[in-house]
């Protein structure tokens, strides 16, 4: 059986069309002032999934957090939470709860009283937000730290007080805005699993804002890549980087490698695609382009070989001269120029210590790739 | 942060506009605005108009000792009665008599000539402060503001005993024979100088130190390295870059400085001439209500354009602040 | 920072706060002297301060002011809080242009001017000169400063903690109870010191604003500076400046220590 990526998804109730949406933003649009933060967009999650808005910083992902929180209203469209229209409930009413990029935690409070705060606000008996607030501490192992106040910790630890003072009251929904963007490089990939066990564990739907690919693609089941207010795809993140919608999405995640063209000739299963120089690449995948159409064939620097010799049997082979060579350990990053001047960027694993074909600056190369390695985009 | 800006419309940036809340929508949030307005409309906008008012009108021996100008009870024929009344009759006045007029500009020229001296002596003291130790800084901040919490009239009157002819200056000058006969200082321009520069100093160092002190260093060694020497180096960056602090210093120390009362009563003596001390006698000693509200607003005018440009510069530092 | 504190700096320094002090320290030491004479050291002597405390209208002068300062001052303070809030919590409402402008202009007013127009309005209401129009008019000119601080400190307020009590479940009125106002807390008791320190100090304004009965404490000062100095009003001014410094002081020492012992918890909190 073949998957994209790596990974069999058993949880993907966005395939099964009887599947109750939990999150609708319906043609939402929010504007400030002459700007156009959110437009006219659309867009659903699914109870118990770990869903992440990715784009770069005012693409309007936050704005979006935001208004399912309540702190904005939308200028027109509306949000629906389980069925139920949010507009007009203000943020202390909803049944939903932000994990804030700040932390926001309250200074003149202790750990304790900054978990136990919306517990108090619904009025639970005292008893009982004891239990609960014992069992969250235990949740983000905080237990010898209840009574010290928030600057008396480190930043991991006041991310995880945070994260337990936001899951306390057992939210329909939590949003996290930027929940790794504060710690450092080590710390963000031992929480990123964190994280998610969390989520596993309290079975919650978790939204998550971050400009950080790595941080998504790891963490979501689902990611939606944003840019000027507009969703460009919404996919998985496999789906997302190996089948990306447009030139938009693949540049935007990981590295590519983008031949512009026209398709010379087309059958059913493959394209011919020729670049503006001549050179000429076969490729399935081609979609619904048609002969004749302009398009990008856009392929992954790890899907490309590169090699001394011309490699026999090989349908797409360019011949070019080794411009850059990066020696990265796990790997080594080739920048090979090619006849018409194009730059192809290429990375080998080093899965072996010694190499059969070593090349080196200037050295003629070719490189050379599956039919299947890449795909074609329209837009 | 909710950026308290006069007229300039919030950020298109979706997170920074998101942080204002621009428009009170709840009762509560209606009264926070609402309370303060109203008490500083009836104490603080209400009394100017009375001020402007009175400065219109006659003077009468009486209590008030003025005429109402602008009487509403007789009904609108009576207010246009009473406006063809109206007299500017203490405008004329004040600009026929040239003792007003030379005291508005002595106190403007006063005023001038303190804050310039005070940068002077500010600017140093702010440099050398910003330039301390880190972790001297918030002791020689502390002492700085100190002197601003006692009482202003001890410290004027602090100088009495130092500036009088037999006073301690005299004495340490005379003792050790730099002059032979007393100089006469108290009851001069010269003191009031001293007094002003004295009393204002703390207001021209802080914002001058503020300004001096988050100027990053490393834009000197740039300069420096480039191959500035140090004083050069100075007036084309430091000096520059501080110009907000000393913009600030010299209206917080001009302003209050040309309506100054106490200082010129008690250092000028009878001799000096400042509108501030003026106002004053004519309402307390020749009790002429209307002539001393026509003083206060001509002062006003006279102030109107600096305290705009303050106003300006505190809403520019808010907007940076944000 | 990696520069020297060169040797031009520290004479500036030194020289500025001699400027600063070095009159204050005379009078100080000029209360304790013998001789009536302010001018000429007579030999140490307390007697000044004795005959303070004898000295009625200047003990009933302080207690006006005490009182003025104690309710003013805190008057003032809810009254400048509110309007810092409205400042910079509502960047659009009718005639805001007006209301910053009378927050930020008695800053710079001439006193002579707030005091003149302040009368006129109390004349021209009919109510009688005293001890309500005195704390009427302090509070009119401390509310903008006590404005002016706590604006400073809630322009840097972060205002997602706000928004974090409100998504726990926090109605606005409880937030700002249970959030807001512990945190900007030093703010407003320093707007309240400043307010207290600015009234217990004014002259020109209380001059025209008071009447019979309510004399202030440097009102009574000024009358006595003009017929001339005398030790005893160095003495007066000595136990003043006594007062405040001690108060500035201790709340120095509190806040730095406070500080010391916040620094000393992020480092121990860094270090796990």
């Amino acid at each position: 059986m073949k998957s994209l990526g790596s990974i069999r998804r058993d949880f993907a109730p966005w395939n099964d069309p009887n599947a109750k949406p939990y999150i609708r933003f319906e043609d939402v649009t929010k504007r400030f002032g002459d700007f156009t933060a959110v437009n006219n967009l659309s867009l659903t999650i699914y109870e118990r999934e770990f869903f992440a808005l990715l784009g770069a910083s005012g693409c309007g992902k936050s704005t979006l957090l935001r208004m399912l929180a309540g702190f904005e209203q939308p200028t027109s469209g509306r949000i629906l939470l389980d069925g139920e229209n949010l507009a007009g409930i203000p943020p202390y009413r909803r049944p939903v709860n932000m994990m804030f990029q700040s932390y926001a935690l309250f200074p003149h409070m202790t750990v304790e009283k900054n978990i136990a705060f919306g517990l108090k606000q619904e009025g639970m008996p005292k008893a009982d937000i004891e239990k609960r607030v014992t069992e969250m501490l235990k949740l983000v192992k905080l237990e010898p730290f209840a009574k010290r106040k928030p600057h008396q910790l480190s930043g991991g630890q006041r991310q995880r007080v945070a994260l337990a003072r936001s899951v306390a009251k057992r939210p329909k929904v939590l949003l996290l805005d930027e929940p790794l963007g504060a710690l450092d490089k080590k710390l963000r990939e031992e929480t990123q699993f964190e994280l998610m066990d969390l989520q596993q564990e309290l079975g919650l739907t978790f939204v998550v804002v971050t400009h950080d690919q790595e941080e998504a693609m790891t963490m979501a089941d689902r990611i939606a890549i944003m840019d000027k207010g507009e969703v460009m795809q919404v996919a998985t993140p496999a789906e997302v980087y190996e089948a990306p919608s447009s030139r938009f999405v693949a540049n935007f995640v990981g590295n590519v490698n983008m031949f512009e063209g026209k398709v010379a000739e087309r059958t059913d299963k493959t394209a011919t695609i020729t670049g503006s120089t001549g050179a000429q690449i076969v490729v399935e995948n081609a979609g619904e382009a048609k002969a004749g159409a302009d398009v990008a064939f856009a392929i992954r620097p790890e899907k490309i070989k590169v090699s001394s010799a011309k490699p026999e049997g090989s349908v797409n082979a360019l011949e070019g001269e080794v411009y850059d060579i990066a020696y990265l350990g796990d790997m080594t990053v080739y920048h090979v120029r090619l006849t018409d001047g194009q730059i192809v960027r290429a990375q080998s694993m080093n899965a072996a210590r010694v190499s059969d074909d070593p090349l080196t600056w200037n050295d003629r190369a070719w490189v050379s790739f599956r039919p299947d390695a890449g795909v074609v985009l329209m837009q | 942060m909710a950026g308290a800006t006069l007229s300039a419309p919030t950020t298109a940036n979706g997170a920074a506009a998101a942080q204002a809340t621009q428009q009170p929508t709840s009762f509560t949030g209606k009264l926070v605005i609402i309370i303060p307005y109203t008490f500083l409309l009836v104490f603080f906008l209400v009394p100017f108009f009375i001020v402007f008012k009175i400065s219109l009108s006659q003077v009468a021996i009486a209590m008030p000792p003025y005429t109402p100008a602008l009487d509403f009870s007789g009904g609108i024929s009576g207010v246009f009665s009473q406006l063809k009344e109206l007299s500017f009759d203490n405008y004329v006045f004040l600009t026929e008599d040239p003792l007003y007029f030379n005291a508005y500009v002595t106190s403007v020229i006063v005023a001038g000539i303190s804050t310039l001296l005070t940068l002077l002596v500010g600017y140093p003291i702010a440099y050398g402060m910003s330039r301390a130790p880190a972790t001297l800084r918030p002791t020689l901040l502390m002492l700085v503001i100190l002197p601003f919490w006692t009482s202003f009239l001890i410290r004027v009157y602090a100088w009495i005993g130092i500036l009088k002819p037999e006073g301690l200056l005299n004495q340490l000058l005379l003792s050790t024979g730099i002059i032979s006969e007393p100089l006469i200082i108290l009851n001069t321009y010269t003191a009031i100088f001293i007094g002003i520069v004295y009393s204002y100093l703390p207001f021209m160092v802080l914002p001058l130190y503020s300004a001096l002190e988050k100027m990053d260093y490393s834009l000197i060694e740039a300069a420096q390295d480039l191959g500035c020497p140090p004083i050069t180096a100075f007036w084309k960056i430091t000096f520059p870059l501080s110009l907000p602090g000393v913009l600030a210093g010299c209206l917080l120390v001009f302003i209050p400085a040309v309506g100054e009362f106490v200082i010129p009563d008690l250092l000028g003596g009878s001799q000096t001439l400042m509108i501030g001390r003026t106002l004053w006698n004519e309402f307390n000693a020749n009790r002429d209500w209307p002539v001393s509200s026509a003083v206060a607003v001509l002062l006003l005018l006279v102030l109107i354009i600096p305290i705009v440009i303050f106003q300006h510069a505190q809403a520019r530092a808010q907007e940076q602040g944000r | 920072m990696n520069t020297t504190w060169s040797r031009f700096n520290i004479t500036s320094v030194t020289l500025g706060f001699a400027f600063l002090y070095l009159p204050i320290v005379l009078l100080v030491i000029f209360s304790f002297n013998e001789s009536k004479l302010v001018t000429v050291w007579g030999g140490f002597s307390t007697k000044w301060y004795v005959s303070l405390f004898q000295n009625k209208a200047l003990i009933d002068a302080a207690w006006v002011t005490i009182r003025v300062g104690l309710i003013s001052a805190t008057v003032a303070t809810v009254l400048g809080t509110m309007a810092a809030l409205a400042l910079t919590r509502y960047t659009r409402f009718r005639g805001r242009v007006l209301f910053s402008g009378m927050v930020f202009a008695p800053l710079v007013m001439p006193e002579v001017i707030t005091g003149l127009s302040l009368l006129l309005l109390f004349v021209a209401i009919g109510l009688d000169r005293g001890f309500l129009t005195l704390t009427l008019a302090h509070i009119s000119f401390t509310m903008c400063f006590v404005a002016v601080v706590v604006q400073s400190r809630l322009v840097t307020f972060d205002r997602s903690l706000e928004e974090a009590a409100m998504d726990l479940g926090a109605t606005p009125v409880a937030t700002f109870f249970q959030v807001t106002l512990p945190v900007i807390l030093p703010a407003i008791v320093s707007g309240w010191m400043l307010a207290f320190t600015l009234s217990l100090d004014d002259l020109v304004t209380s001059s025209f604003t008071s009447g019979p009965g309510a004399t202030t404490l440097p009102m009574k000062i000024y009358s006595q500076v003009r017929l001339g100095v005398t030790p005893e009003i160095n003495a007066a001014c000595t136990i003043l400046i006594a007062i405040v410094a001690t108060g500035v002081i201790i709340a120095s020492i509190v806040n730095k220590r406070r500080e010391v012992q916040r620094q000393r918890d992020e480092q121990a909190a860094q270090r796990g």
